[in-house]
């Protein structure tokens, strides 16, 4: 098998940081091959290198693509030469069609004239391809996360793709959507379709991957091939994280006090169909200083649960009752959830838990703002001081709270959405995804800070889409499935296969 | 320590360049008012015209106030202009068709205006109406109310207690010569508080390692500010001494900036403006928040209409006629972001007098109101692009 491409000792450089040094990668024809790193070890700048984001001249080094010397000046360039990309954020138009998303700015027309039924044909095609069941005709923003993801990919194909990238392409998707996708992967290989797959989930890199190059702070570490047999995930995780990581969790003394938070019978309808309900007779407990998990694949109506919880956030119709130390609390309002007690880490922090272009000190204390203010006026030494405080805490990496978060790594951002938090202080901490986006050495981080708060005796739950998370964190794990409860496991009987078949077998 | 290092050891080019904007923003308005300075031969700096300035601009820097905080909010208000005329007219409409009290009729006014503003904050705030669709629908429909109102003449003239209100002066305690000593005390008095303002601030970011302009740069800035408020002070003082618009000009952009800088209602604001969905989340009530913000720029308005009737002795159906344009502009020249979250209320005056020296400047000129508009709108552009073209360069 020939390399189709190759790129030799890329090293590029930006204003006072060198985010690539050396970087060689070499992909061979037909095969899948993976980039594994840590967020910021230099992954998407290499893959803006090879799609000519970074134009040629740019960089330093040599790619070469198809038996010859590559300098792609634009996307433009390196997708008519095959190289298509799949970002994280889908680049897809809501309010068009499937069909004209996947021909929009590659139109089939004469003279500016779209012809229609041609278009329609053709989408057809592609969708029976990626194995989309849907009409040209629908609009996209009526497809969940999962069909958006085939239209993207359906419209790499509509270009002659050789070499598909993704980046993080299962990363929003449920399990069931991103195992449908790693199949479709899998297909479009055995008819020739090379695919470069950027990803965090090591199962899925085991599960589709014929080689995989790890690369750690702007350097390559390691080029490990699947059919050599020595891929596995301790492997590769070392790799990345540069140390072995024989616990991928902390240790935690698991030590439940009295029950400080209860919920019963919740029910919540959905705000705009009525007669559908969200969350189906709810109930549930959790002790000072216990975590305890809700597992459930998407549109379980977790984070629905959440939300509806924190100041009625989401749904309509909401009846049930929540106590905390056992007496009635009133949740109506976000306000009146933050002084009962409860605090609630969103699942997207950038959209939902920060204002971007604030800096680390406005952020941590804009939802307790009274605990540094007198009478309305800000006390703002006292406010430096609270942000200090929980960036030494917290181990927030940053020269100065007075950083816009937006210039924050994931890892980072997500520790002053806890700071924020854990300045109201609390009784009841709800974390929803509260790793998502980040890389393995800060989860490992925000894995301890968890720890920390149960033992400093704080009720958390957490929701979370990896299982194998849940398992090593929680003390009790609640399954739930189309907005009920289907199960309990306890830490010594919950496993993977534990969970799917509670949630398959409904 | 070694952030403190770091901070003390930038240079001053490079601070500058971080912080091109609010320096830009100092030395446009400098440059602006040297140029017409010169091409106007000197007329620009006379005492009767600076004077003239701030009573021509009042009602402009009164308005930019409301408008920035509602800007930051994340909306519009193209309304502005239209509730100030009808409120003058209704004021108008009181006092001298109706012979009511001053002092009645000024607090109906502005009870008024803050009442205009709840009905376009209900449906933007509650109703989640777009902002620049239902203050639209208001700058129409109070254009036409004042029309109605006045039934398309000019009512007027005001009592002397009302007139007063824009064209007064405060009267000097030290005797009646000239110069004014009250005028000139006020402005030796307002540069030293500034002087101890900034020097606190100073003292502060040191002990947190905060990065804070070189020294040289703060002696130089200071220098400037007052030697400008002292200029503007003494010539002031040979004219007739401080306007009461200034006074109460003055006042309001004080409360303002403590109330946006210092208060927790402020910092909600910008909250809400900056990430709405986040601030909700976090327990501010922000329907509340953007309702609020309406009220206070209908009274605001309402301040601004008062005062520009009594400038004019009169109320007439073309009052606050695109004015919003200039109330906006002033805010965008002063940095706010469309987007929301972000801009100051010094920011905005600066904006403002900006845009007064010019229509000032230019009228002294002979400029015709067809290149004015061209060129006000030139600089606005060339403002919001410098903030743009600065943006990306960071980036």
């Amino acid at each position: 098998m020939n390399a189709l491409l190759e790129m030799r000792n890329i090293t590029k450089t930006f204003p006072g940081v060198k985010a690539l040094d050396n970087v060689s990668l070499s992909v061979r024809e037909g095969e899948i091959h993976a980039i594994c790193g840590e967020n910021g070890a230099g992954k998407s700048t290499l893959m803006k290198v090879l799609s000519g984001v970074y134009p040629a001249g740019s960089y330093d080094g040599e790619i070469h693509y198809d038996n010859s010397m590559a300098e792609f000046r634009s996307i433009r360039d390196s997708e008519d030469r095959g190289i298509i990309i799949i970002h994280q954020e889908l680049a897809l138009v809501p309010l068009l069609s499937i069909a004209e998303n996947i021909f929009l700015g590659n139109e089939r027309a004469s003279r500016g004239v779209i012809d229609w039924p041609e278009t329609f044909r053709l989408t057809e095609e592609l969708l029976a391809k990626v194995g989309l069941r849907e009409a040209p005709g629908v609009k996209v923003d009526s497809l969940g996360v999962g069909k958006q993801q085939l239209v993207e990919i359906a419209k790499a194909l509509s270009k002659n793709v050789r070499l598909l990238i993704l980046d993080e392409p299962t990363a929003a998707l449920s399990e069931a959507d991103s195992q449908a996708l790693l199949d479709l992967l899998l297909e479009l290989k055995s008819q020739g379709v090379t695919s470069i797959i950027i990803s965090h989930k090591l199962n899925e890199v085991r599960r589709v991957a014929d080689s995989v190059t790890v690369i750690r702070d702007g350097a390559t570490i390691s080029t490990i091939d699947a059919r050599g047999g020595d891929l596995t995930e301790d492997r590769i995780v070392r790799d990345m994280v540069g140390r072995d990581m024989a616990h991928r969790y902390p240790e935690r003394e698991r030590r439940a006090g009295e029950t400080v938070f209860e919920l019963k019978n919740w029910n919540v309808w959905h705000p705009e169909q009525t007669e559908r309900q969200v969350i189906d007779d709810i109930s549930m407990t959790v002790r000072a200083g216990e975590v305890v998990g809700i597992a459930g694949l998407m549109g379980a109506g977790r984070t629905e649960l959440a939300m509806s919880i924190f100041g009625r956030s989401y749904g309509r119709n909401i009846s049930g009752q929540v106590l905390m130390h056992g007496k009635p609390a009133d949740v109506s309002t976000v306000d009146r959830a933050i002084n009962a007690g409860l605090a609630y880490v969103t699942e997207d922090r950038k959209t939902l838990g920060l204002i971007l272009e604030d800096t680390i000190r406005r952020n941590t204390v804009v939802a307790n703002l009274p605990g540094v203010s007198q009478r309305g006026v800000i006390d703002e030494s006292r406010e430096t001081e609270v942000a200090e405080g929980y960036r030494s805490a917290l181990r927030i990496r940053t020269p100065s709270v007075f950083q816009k978060v937006m210039n924050l790594s994931g890892g980072n951002q997500q520790k002053v959405v806890l700071a924020k938090w854990l300045f109201t202080e609390p009784e009841l901490l709800i974390l929803d995804e509260p790793t998502r986006g980040i890389d393995v050495g800060a989860k490992y981080e925000i894995y301890s800070i968890i720890n920390e708060l149960s033992a400093a005796g704080k009720a958390v739950i957490m929701i979370s889409s990896e299982m194998p998370e849940l398992l090593g964190m929680c003390d009790r794990i609640h399954v739930m499935n189309e907005g009920r409860f289907v199960g309990e496991l306890t830490a010594d009987q919950a496993s993977q296969e534990a969970i799917m078949s509670m949630i398959v077998r409904e | 320590m070694e952030q403190v290092e770091k901070a003390s050891g930038i240079g001053i080019g490079a601070y500058i360049s971080k912080h091109i904007r609010e320096y830009g923003l100092l030395f446009a308005l400098i440059a602006i008012m040297i140029f017409f300075q010169i091409v106007t031969g000197g007329v620009l700096l006379r005492p009767v015209n600076i004077t003239n300035l701030f009573l021509q601009n009042s009602y402009i820097i009164i308005m930019a106030l409301g408008m920035l905080m509602v800007i930051v909010a994340g909306h519009i208000d193209l309304s502005v202009g239209s509730v100030m005329g009808f409120v003058g007219a209704f004021a108008a409409v009181m006092i001298v068709q109706w012979d009511m009290p001053v002092i009645v009729a000024v607090i109906a006014s502005l009870a008024c205006g803050a009442a205009i503003g709840a009905a376009q904050g209900y449906f933007v705030a509650y109703w989640k109406i777009p902002s620049f669709i239902v203050t639209l629908a208001g700058m129409l429909v109070f254009r036409g109310l004042s029309l109605w109102l006045l039934a398309g003449q000019s009512v007027g003239p005001f009592p002397a207690s009302f007139q007063s209100l824009a064209n007064g002066f405060i009267p000097d305690p030290f005797g009646a010569d000239k110069p004014n000593m009250l005028a000139m005390l006020v402005g030796i008095a307002t540069v030293l508080i500034l002087i101890w303002l900034g020097l606190r601030t100073r003292a502060r970011n040191t002990r947190y390692g905060i990065e804070d302009e070189p020294f040289g740069l703060f002696v130089a800035r200071n220098a400037i500010v007052a030697a400008a408020l002292l200029f503007v002070t003494w010539k002031l003082a040979w004219f007739r001494g401080l306007p009461n618009v200034m006074l109460s000009m003055v006042v309001l952009t004080v409360i303002y900036v403590f109330i946006t800088e210092r208060t927790t209602l402020g910092r909600r604001v910008y909250a809400v403006g900056g990430n709405a969905k986040a601030a909700k989340l976090s327990g501010i009530r922000t329907e509340r928040l953007t309702f609020l913000t309406f009220v206070n720029m209908g009274f605001l308005a309402a301040l601004g209409g008062l005062v520009y009737a009594a400038r004019l002795n009169t109320a007439t159906p073309k009052a606050g006629f695109a004015v919003e344009l200039d109330v906006i502009a002033a805010v965008f020249i002063g940095g706010a972001s469309m987007a929301g979250g972000s801009g100051k209320i010094v920011g905005a005056v600066v904006g403002a007098f900006i845009m007064g020296v010019m229509n000032n400047g230019m009228s002294i000129m002979g400029i015709g109101i067809d290149y004015q508009q061209v060129i006000k709108g030139l600089v606005l552009l060339a403002a919001v692009f410098f903030d743009v073209y600065n943006k990306n360069k960071e980036a």
